[in-house]
């Protein structure tokens, strides 16, 4: 057998080998035995010296080609064997995605406080500082500071619950309102003012409409110039932002003992937009939040100097923002607690 | 207040429609509230007149009546037993639809034709007297439609007036408003002087003039109350939702309703000689009107004789006193009431009545004479009698209006944010009764006594925008220079804990400030809670020191709900008295029950084969771990969890399995299991964890500062120990980072173990200690000496050894 045939004869060898091998380990085997230093491919080089030196190049070359053509088809074999043996790794792999999570639960935040929040992000972001302040207050800070003098009939509407004073202290008073958090940063800051006081207040009331604990927010500004055009104005913007629609506002004429002129504000109905339903009375509106130039007498309990300064004041019940919101029917499940309603407003 | 439309129109009759006259009054502050029919839908009632009464063949009760249309007679069976020949009463004829769909058909009654129906008030929506048909006046038009007859298709405007608007509580104070709004002319009715015929009268001594200035007396003998009073005036009250009781206390009423002076009426013959109008002493009571006695005190006003009260001021007459059906002389009152003396009384009574309502808002101080003229003359006019002079007492000499106020052109500009035509804003002044009168700069105006409640500027220019009308106003984004509030970066917010439960699975509850006594004292019985006075429930009655029992109780209202698993937390103020002081400070209080893991296909395989299915239960590490995530917000790192001392006041607390919470030196908190005994009080069945914290205490967070990266390898060694049991892992931990050098980056505990092959009493610590050096690779040696040291530390200090 001529060196040639021989050489080619191995080649189909190997090539076959290559073809049949199943694995990555078979194919390491076939490279050993063809490439390896003692392999059958590698000892034909060997015998290149025999040759005479003009053919050595020739047959050095046709020796090398062989080996090249075994080394390729032995790396074309490895990509498939690696392909499918991954392809098969993958579909034995294969696992139920449908199946729940480990932990499907995410938590949730109280209506309340989301509507809070809402609120105080708005009025952040036009430059109001939040303000909070105590929940037992003292008669002066709740009433008088506020120009509701003792004998005042307001303080009726107010159904103030009265806390047993420390050490038979006086009487203290649960607040019925955050507009003590005012007067406290009008005691202790110089105009310009702008705040908003979030917070619980208390009222001696309870029934389907009422709840002996709610929430407000109120709002202070006082400058030099602010007026009741911009008291409209901003708690117009406040409403529709709020509400993200641009719904009907209107002021209507009320009485608040610590602002005057004193204004109710009306909202469209966000049920019906305005059609008329059994949210609204029929009316159309809404009443949704109370607010006022700030009184005279508020200014001199803290010693503003009203020629100097105006100012306006709004409050906002929060619970009936988070049921409009949100559609809330019955108010007094902000108060139940029953995780089947908190789980409705995970964030 | 309920107001009749037809009454108000009878003052002013503005065209305009129901629907606009009540926009008008809603936007003009007096909002109503709501408008209602005044009668009930029915049609087909005429005024008939009984013509012949027979007995019925069939029947004992029922009588045969002929009753005249107008146009002739009817037969119609009655069963009433004040039917009588000549009476007029309101006729149902066949077709009629009365109230409720009811329609009126001819029928046989046992054997008898009737066609028709004689009918009483209630039958009709109208009065609420069962008995009896309604007995029409003689002078009732017979053949008249009765809806007709009664001016029953009025429309009652439920106007629900702010407590400075008291001048508006009677027909005349929102006529007067009506007036303005519409500009239209108010013709109130001719009130003129009733001529005395007797000269009996009573001296009325006015001994606390701060409370009562002026009080109008007269006497009025020989009045005949055995019939009630006429149908008009029955109406009038009915839609006001007064009730009709006699015509002299109807008539007061009425005025009342009409001109807002509250008055009452005295029988003469149990006076005893002259009124004083005083306070009462301290022992006094009286028996009410409404039949209870009232302990009266001090502070109460009363009128009295010279030898007992008679009725308490402005709220409630006495029985004794009081008007009957055999009253022949009566004395009527009618006075003005100081308002910031009246207030609140009648709330601290018990009472609230529509006189004491009045007072308290503000009568005009002008209104008496008018009002008790008015009385007299309807009074004699139904009951007749003899009146006496009118005495009228005054205690100051103040006027009673004149009073002027400054109203300056710039204010309108500088609190309105526009400026309203001069000519338009004298025109709203006069058309409210004010009387401006134009001065350099502005106006002063003369406020008439019935407007009380205008007393400053400001006053004014809420009347002006009022009547101007705020949705005439101008809207305008309000203008402020821009600056930046402070934010402290170091500053933690409530927020920033609740969003971090929030993400970690928590819901977020809101319960009540105030909790059951019971449940304050179960779990903090050592720290007096601030009691309520007026709790609105026992269960409601001291101001929680702690969150947790109102969050327990949250729990079991959803335990008590199927609701098996719960991660709930609340933030809010607790409430302690601390000495002299009420320290209201926030709180953060979270809860877990239940298992660790929602109910799943994995929570039951990953349980399976391993110690025990309760592993699967929340236990204390879990609530460990969510507080140590909060206090992970401050940056502190200095977080440390001690058992309860012996003493500690948290009873309600397991105390094995509880512990304090430090924050550096600081103690901000607790957490752990409720304790069981308390469990079982509270009749629940799982195991309930629990923390609170102090946010106050926590919301300071540490700005991060950065700290070079060490470019060499870290080097770590594990070490089992041996210890007492009573030797916890956490002081082994400190004990073995403090001996182990400034290099030790990390000491985790990563077993725990006690049972075979570790001596009874002991147990095993595993711990891993990773050390790292930021200049240079740490060899073998120098980890070998850490180690040693470490060792030797534990040894000495808790006779550790090797395990």
């Amino acid at each position: 057998m001529s060196k040639q045939e021989n050489l080619s004869e191995l080649t189909e060898q190997a090539l076959a080998a290559i073809a049949a091998a199943e694995t990555v380990k078979d194919l390491d085997g076939i490279r050993v035995e063809y490439l390896g230093k003692k392999g059958q491919l590698t000892a034909q080089l060997k015998t290149l010296g025999k040759l005479p030196a003009e053919e050595r190049s020739a047959a050095g070359a046709t020796i090398n080609a062989a080996k090249q053509r075994v080394q390729l088809a032995i790396e074309n074999q490895r990509v498939g064997l690696e392909t499918s043996a991954l392809a098969e790794r993958l579909v034995n792999e294969k696992i139920d995605v449908s199946l729940p999570s480990r932990q499907s639960e995410c938590g949730s935040a109280h209506p309340v406080s989301i509507t809070l929040e809402r609120i105080q992000a708005y009025f952040e972001q036009i430059g109001f500082s939040v303000a909070e302040g105590p929940e037992i207050e003292d008669d002066y800070h709740n009433f008088e500071a506020l120009n509701i003098p003792a004998h005042h009939p307001a303080r009726a509407m107010h159904d103030t619950f009265y806390a047993r004073g420390v050490n038979d202290s006086a009487p203290q008073v649960l607040r019925t309102h955050t507009s003590p958090v005012q007067v406290r940063v009008m005691e202790s800051q110089p105009p310009p003012l702008r705040i908003v006081c979030p917070g619980r207040v208390y009222r001696c009331d309870s029934d389907v409409t009422h709840t002996p604990m709610f929430h407000q927010v109120e709002g202070l500004m006082i400058d030099e110039d602010v007026t009741f055009a911009h008291l409209k104005g901003i708690v117009q913007a406040f409403l529709r932002v709020f509400f993200e629609k641009d719904l009907a506002v209107r002021f209507r004429p009320s009485y608040f003992p610590f602002t005057e002129p004193s204004a109710e504000v009306d909202i469209e109905c966000v049920m019906c937009s305005g059609d008329g339903c059994r949210v609204c009375k029929k009316t159309g509106w809404l009443e949704i939040m109370g607010c006022g130039m700030v009184h005279p007498n508020v200014f001199s309990h803290v010693g503003i100097d009203t020629e100097k300064y105006t100012g306006f004041a709004f409050g906002i019940g929060v619970e009936r923002l988070a049921m409009l919101r949100y559609g809330v029917n019955d108010l007094r499940l902000f108060f139940e607690n029953d995780v089947r309603f908190l789980s409705q407003f995970s964030e | 207040m309920k107001v009749s439309e037809s009454w108000l129109r009878e003052w002013v009759d503005p065209s305009v429609s129901t629907e606009q006259l009540v926009h008008l009054l809603t936007m003009a502050g007096l909002e109503v509230d709501g408008v209602e029919a005044a009668a009930a839908e029915f049609s087909g009632v005429i005024v008939g007149k009984i013509t012949a009464i027979d007995t019925h063949p069939n029947a004992e009760k029922l009588r045969v009546c002929q009753v005249n249309n107008g146009n002739g007679d009817t037969q119609v069976v009655c069963g009433a037993s004040n039917v009588a020949v000549g009476a007029r009463i309101p006729f149902a004829q066949v077709g009629a639809l009365l109230p409720g769909g009811f329609a009126i058909k001819q029928a046989e009654l046992r054997g008898v034709l009737s066609c028709g129906m004689l009918c009483g008030a209630s039958e009709l929506g109208l009065e609420d007297i069962v008995d009896g048909l309604m007995i029409l006046p003689d002078d009732a038009p017979v053949g008249k439609d009765f809806r007709d007859y009664l001016h029953l298709d009025d429309a009652i405007i439920d106007v629900d007036l702010t407590p400075n608007r008291g001048d508006c509580l009677s027909i005349n104070g929102v006529a007067r408003e009506t007036g303005v709004l519409t500009q239209t002319d108010v013709t109130a009715p001719d009130i003129s002087a009733v001529t005395a015929t007797i000269v009996d009268q009573r001296a009325v001594t006015l001994s606390a003039p701060e409370y009562c200035s002026r009080y109008a007396g007269r006497v009025i003998r020989g009045v005949d109350l055995s019939q009630p009073s006429p149908l008009w005036l029955r109406e009038k009250l009915r839609r006001a939702e007064v009730r009709s009781i006699d015509p002299v206390v109807d008539v007061t009423n009425y005025v009342m309703l009409e001109l807002g002076q509250p008055m009452h009426a005295f029988d003469l013959d149990a006076i005893d000689g002259n009124i004083d109008v005083r306070l009462a002493r301290g022992n006094e009571q009286l028996v009410l009107l409404d039949g209870k006695e009232q302990m009266l005190n001090d502070q109460l006003l009363v009128i009295a004789d010279q030898k007992k009260v008679l009725a308490i001021a402005g709220i409630m007459g006495g029985k004794d006193s009081g008007v009957t059906t055999n009253t022949q002389h009566i004395f009527l009152e009618s006075a003005f009431f100081a308002p910031e003396k009246m207030a609140g009384k009648a709330r601290q009574l018990g009472l609230h009545t529509d006189a004491s309502h009045r007072f308290e808002r503000g009568v005009d101080r002008d209104l008496q004479v008018r009002a008790i003229e008015r009385a007299s003359e309807l009074l004699l006019s139904i009951v007749g009698g003899d009146a006496g002079p009118v005495t009228l007492s005054e205690a100051s000499h103040q006027p009673l209006s004149g009073q002027t106020v400054i109203l300056r052109d710039s204010q309108i500009k500088r609190i309105l944010g526009f400026a309203i035509p001069n000519d338009r804003v004298a025109d709203i002044l006069s058309r409210l009764a004010l009387q401006p009168e134009s001065i350099d700069g502005g106006w002063q105006v003369t406020v008439p006594s019935h407007r009380f409640d205008i007393a400053i500027e400001a006053d004014l220019l809420e009347e002006l925008a009022r009547i101007y009308g705020y949705e005439q106003l101008p809207v305008e984004p309000p203008v402020a220079q821009l600056t930046f509030s402070e934010r402290p970066e170091s500053r933690l917010r409530a927020r920033d804990f609740s969003q971090q439960l929030i993400a970690k699975g928590y819901r977020e509850a809101m319960t009540y400030s105030f909790i059951d006594p019971e449940m304050q004292v179960l779990f903090n019985p050592e720290q007096p809670a601030v009691e309520l006075i007026n709790p609105i429930a026992s269960d409601m009655g001291v101001m929680r020191t702690s969150i947790l029992p109102g969050l327990v109780a949250a729990a079991i209202y959803n335990l008590n709900r199927q609701q098996t698993r719960l991660k709930l937390f609340e933030t809010g103020l607790g409430f302690q008295q601390k000495g002299r002081d009420l320290d209201q400070t926030p709180r953060l209080a979270g809860l877990l029950v239940g298992h660790r893991l929602p109910e799943s296909w994995l929570s039951t395989r990953e349980a399976t084969g391993q110690k025990s299915q309760n592993t699967d239960l929340f236990d204390f590490y879990d609530i460990k771990a969510d507080v140590e995530s909060l206090l992970g917000l401050t940056g502190e790192t200095a977080v440390r969890f001690s058992a309860l001392p012996a003493a500690s006041p948290l009873v309600a607390l397991h105390p094995g399995q509880s512990a304090e919470v430090y924050l550096g030196p600081l103690l901000v908190g607790y957490v752990g299991l409720l304790h069981p005994q308390l469990q079982k009080k509270l009749n629940i069945d799982q195991d309930i964890w629990l923390f609170e914290l102090q946010l106050n205490l926590i919301s300071t967070k540490k700005v991060p500062e950065f700290k070079v990266l060490s470019k060499f390898p870290e080097v770590r060694r594990d070490l089992a120990i041996v210890v007492e049991t009573t030797v916890t892992a956490g002081e082994v931990v400190d004990v073995a980072s403090k001996a182990a050098g400034e290099h030790l980056m990390a000491t985790v505990v990563f077993d725990q173990y006690s049972g075979a092959g570790v001596d009874d009493g002991k147990h095993s610590i595993g711990l891993g200690l990773t050390w790292q050096h930021h200049e240079r690779t740490l060899n073998e040696d120098e980890v070998n000496t850490l180690i040693e040291d470490v060792l030797a530390s534990l040894k000495q200090r808790f006779k550790a050894s090797l395990r």
